[in-house]
């Protein structure tokens, strides 16, 4: 079962005038129910255009949404209930933040949907329970939290109108490591609870193969490859030509098996590449220096 | 699109209109505009709506451009020409109830409604053809005196440089808050008046956190670089009169002369 589809989507900016540039051109893809779908792509590949066009926060200029089948433009008055459904972070959603405490604000979604004063806050709390926001700083005003805390609560934002489908624009981008790598982690944790589809964009290909179960390659506007992670990683070459360079690690396990040795040449994570590496050690003993 | 709406626009381009000393052009707009009220018969109102096409010309800037900065206008040129018409003494030539049209009345109104147009076109020359920041240095340079009086010009046009530059990231920034709210099912577009206005609150918090946030990250970045105020300051660019310039100046003068007697010699319209 498809959740989204796109037919032939297009989407050009300043129609009309010098400046006109078709950011998106021609994108059909399908994703998946329950899927965790990376999108990447180079500075300016459309990745962003494309996602606000998935919730209808941009008409397209040609093509279509179908939002479980049904066109979401069909009926333009109605265009909040797709955005409910597909729920939208932006790139630095900390600065959306406007209410006087972090509850009231990760409710501002809910209240929109029309729920009670109630219900609102019990799923403000459990969307912070995703984003690991302690208790103490519900009650604080968002503007007194760090930054990171900050991201976590403009995510629970949109956690907490329990959206079918939760799209992330760069969740990670500014981050310390650490900040990074824990909000990442809150993400995949929330695919899996809540078995729910979930699209990455994000420029890192380390992040994206950590978490993603296909990956969506845009360049230039078109949508160049979509396929399981593994299989995108393959294509090393192609995707260095498009701007995209490989995980570290998976280049070093490429080279290693080049080399012959027996590691895969498609490996996502370091941990992966941990058990990769872990038994040649263990055979190797003194000889396998030279590696 | 919020950012489609366009402040003060440059064009750039390479005209004579471009490059006249931006100091010279400012005055020559101001000089016109007082020249255009001063205009009481229809030669001199010939002359100056002339001189502003030779202006649009000059400035080989597309005049699609023009007539979309009179678009926002023609409501008020329309109305202020309508309410002049009824305003004219004399004999009237249509009356209807207590309103009465005479033949001041229209030439009233159309001298209003060809003032009005010949305004906005010589504005228009002006922002086109000066970028923000020659247009505040000529602002600058020509309030100079008034610092004398202990009027704090320089940092008035400071002022008045940052915010120019502040407009278009603001109007961005507008634009990705009131996306993000959407996002966040905001509901922007319908409700009465109150309901319309609180609704603003989500998107104008944050605008004005992002405000202050960039005025004082700038304020930081500004005092790191020994920036301390006006005095003793010189500048990347000195503005130069050119031969360009005086010649324009001198027409400038010649066009007064020829205006003062125009003026005095011939009837007025009305
Ligand atoms: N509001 C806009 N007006 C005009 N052009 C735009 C606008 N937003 C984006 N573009 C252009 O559309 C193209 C695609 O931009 P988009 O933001 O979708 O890229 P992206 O893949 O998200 O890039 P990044 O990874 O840098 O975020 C770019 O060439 C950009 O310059
Ligand atoms: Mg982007």
């Amino acid at each position: 079962m498809n959740v989204l589809e796109t037919k032939d989507l297009t989407y050009t900016y300043g129609v009309g005038t010098p400046f006109e540039i078709t950011a998106v051109d021609g994108v059909s893809v399908s994703v998946e129910a329950g899927e965790f779908l990376g999108v990447i792509g180079h500075t300016g590949s459309g990745k962003s255009t494309l996602i606000q066009m998935l919730n209808g926060l941009i008409r397209p200029t040609a093509g279509q949404v179908l939002l479980n089948g049904e066109d979401i433009w069909a009926k333009p008055k109605e265009i909040r209930r797709v955005r409910f459904k597909v729920g939208m972070v932006f790139q630095y959603p900390e600065y959306q933040l406007f209410e006087e405490t972090v509850l009231k604000d990760i409710m501002f979604g809910p209240k929109n949907m029309g729920l009670s004063d109630a219900d609102a806050e019990a799923k403000a709390r459990e969307a912070a329970r995703f984003t690991e926001l302690r208790e103490d700083l519900l009650e604080k005003s968002p503007f007194e939290l760090s930054g990171g805390e900050k991201r976590r609560a403009a995510i629970a934002g949109v956690i907490a109108m329990d959206p079918d489908v939760l799209i992330l624009d760069e969740p990670a981008a500014g981050l310390d490591p650490k900040g990074r790598d824990l909000i990442l982690a809150q993400i995949s944790n929330y695919h899996r609870e809540r078995q729910n589809t979930v699209l990455l964009v994000s420029h890192s290909m380390e992040d994206i193969g950590r978490t993603a179960d296909r990956v969506l390659v845009m360049n230039r506007g078109k949508a160049e490859f979509l396929g399981p992670t593994r299989r995108i990683f393959a294509e090393g070459q192609e995707l260095s030509e498009m701007g995209l360079r490989l995980p570290q690690i998976t280049s070093i396990l490429r080279r290693l098996s080049g080399m012959g040795m027996p590691v895969g040449d498609t490996v996502l994570s370091v941990d992966e590449a941990f058990f990769q590496l872990l038994p040649l050690l263990k055979r190797g003993g003194g000889k396998g220096a030279g590696a | 699109m919020i950012s489609d709406i366009t402040l003060g626009q440059f064009f750039p381009g390479s005209s004579v209109m471009h490059r006249l000393d931006p100091r010279v052009k400012l005055c020559m707009t101001v000089y016109y505009i007082g020249l255009i009220f001063c205009s009481r018969n229809w030669i001199t109102l010939a002359l100056t709506v002339l001189t502003a096409l030779s202006g649009v010309v000059l400035s080989k800037v597309p005049a699609k451009l023009y007539l979309k900065s009179l678009k926002p206008i023609w409501f008020l040129i329309a109305f202020t020409g309508i309410l002049n018409l009824f305003y004219g003494s004399g004999e009237p030539i249509w009356s209807f109830g207590f309103l009465s049209i005479t033949r001041a009345g229209i030439i009233n109104a159309v001298m209003i409604a060809v003032r009005l147009v010949v305004l906005i076109l010589i504005s228009s020359v002006l922002t086109f053809t000066t970028s923000p920041t020659q247009l505040t240095d000529a602002i600058e340079r020509v309030l100079k005196p008034l610092a004398l009086l202990h009027v704090p010009v320089h940092e008035f046009a400071m002022m008045m440089t940052i915010a120019l530059r502040f407009v278009p990231t603001l109007l961005e920034e507008t634009d990705k808050i009131m996306s993000a709210q959407k996002a966040r099912g905001a509901d922007l577009e319908s409700g009465g008046l109150a309901q319309r206005i609180r609704a603003l609150i989500p998107i104008l918090i944050p605008l004005f956190v992002s405000a202050f946030r960039r005025a004082f990250d700038l304020a930081t970045a500004m005092e790191s670089r020994c920036y301390h105020g006006g005095a003793g300051r010189t500048r990347m660019k000195t503005l130069h009169l050119g031969r360009v310039d005086y010649g324009v100046l001198a027409l400038c003068a010649a066009y007064l002369v020829l205006f003062v007697l125009l003026t005095a010699l011939l009837p007025a319209a009305i």
